[in-house]
């Protein structure tokens, strides 16, 4: 059973690279990388079972965090260029409904 | 010829150790996806779509690091090189350019000399190495096996790699952090904190 989840998450993954290359605006290619670090916890996890060794649970919960930390820190990049201004001050939306 | 001698290797220690290592075919698939990403992230032109395919990059040589049972290399792999450089990367299309010009033919033969020179020399070294886990490696033998058998007695920490890294080389460790916390205290007045801006926002160019 471990191995039939394996082989679908390797499909998920297969689906997400696909996205990344092909993906027509950077909303796409963010939500791809971001749900490939997903399918990257998952598959630890899996092959934590699959190894004999659920240990690797706790990696992966720490792959979890990462994984959200740096998607926050990719998205806050591109919408204000920069990773230490602060956010109320330039939100390019709210100034232009001033 | 040495393709057959790879699959040999590789069938050998998969049979001699089938604990350590994780299932073949995660690892064969996992290579598979690598090679697949370095291609697309070389074809591609757009540097912000570059940069996330390096994060898938980082994420999937964690992954495999894990197959590999190298975990702490995974976690090294994962913080640094999907959070941290992939922001790093993108600060540098932000300062400079999006797009990728392209290179001429004749600029391309010496660096792709240089890559297979290099990557001759590394297959032609792993044909000296001992077979992945094998019990009799140097890697295993000497120090490891002291290590093994005096941790216990020696030191009251149950986890070995703890016991070596705050006890057995103590001073070493506090070197490092020392080492790491000043660089980091230097790029930070090097670089100012709260004056880093980027080049304005950094919109994709398609949508």
């Amino acid at each position: 059973m471990f191995a039939a989840t394996t082989l679908a998450l390797g499909v998920a993954m297969i689906l997400m690279l696909i996205r990344a290359v092909l993906g027509p605006t950077v909303y796409d290619r963010v939500l791809a990388v971001n749900s490939f670090g997903t399918k990257t916890v998952l598959l630890l996890g899996v092959l934590g079972f699959l190894m004999g060794r659920p240990a690797f649970l706790d990696i992966a919960l720490l792959y979890a965090l990462i994984n959200f930390v740096g998607t926050i820190a990719i998205l806050k990049f591109f919408r204000y260029g920069g990773l230490m201004t602060a956010m109320d001050d330039e939100d390019p939306i709210r100034q232009e409904g001033r | 010829m040495m393709m057959a001698d790879e699959q040999a290797a590789v069938a050998q220690a998969a049979e001699s150790v089938p604990a350590v290592s994780g299932p073949i075919f995660v690892e064969i698939f996992l290579l598979a996806l690598l090679f697949a990403t370095a291609i697309s992230m070389i074809r591609m032109r757009q540097l912000f779509s570059v940069a996330m395919l390096s994060g898938i990059y980082s994420l999937l040589s964690a992954a495999f690091f894990v197959a590999l049972d190298a975990v702490d290399v995974a976690f090294t792999e994962a913080a640094v090189g999907a959070g941290i450089s992939t922001v790093l990367i993108l600060t540098g299309v932000a300062l400079t350019a999006k797009w990728e010009m392209p290179v001429d033919r004749e600029r391309q033969i010496l660096p792709l000399a240089i890559v297979i020179v290099t990557g001759g020399a590394l297959f032609y070294a792993t044909l000296d190495m001992p077979a992945f886990g094998e019990a009799t490696a140097p890697a295993n033998a000497y120090v490891g096996q002291a290590y093994i058998d005096q941790t216990p007695t020696d030191i009251d920490v149950p986890n070995i790699v703890t016991a070596v890294l705050a006890s057995y080389r103590g001073f070493d460790t506090m070197g490092e952090v020392v080492v790491v916390f000043t660089a980091g205290l230097a790029c930070l007045l090097l670089l100012g904190v709260g004056a880093i801006r980027g080049g304005g926002r950094n919109d994709d160019g398609e949508h």
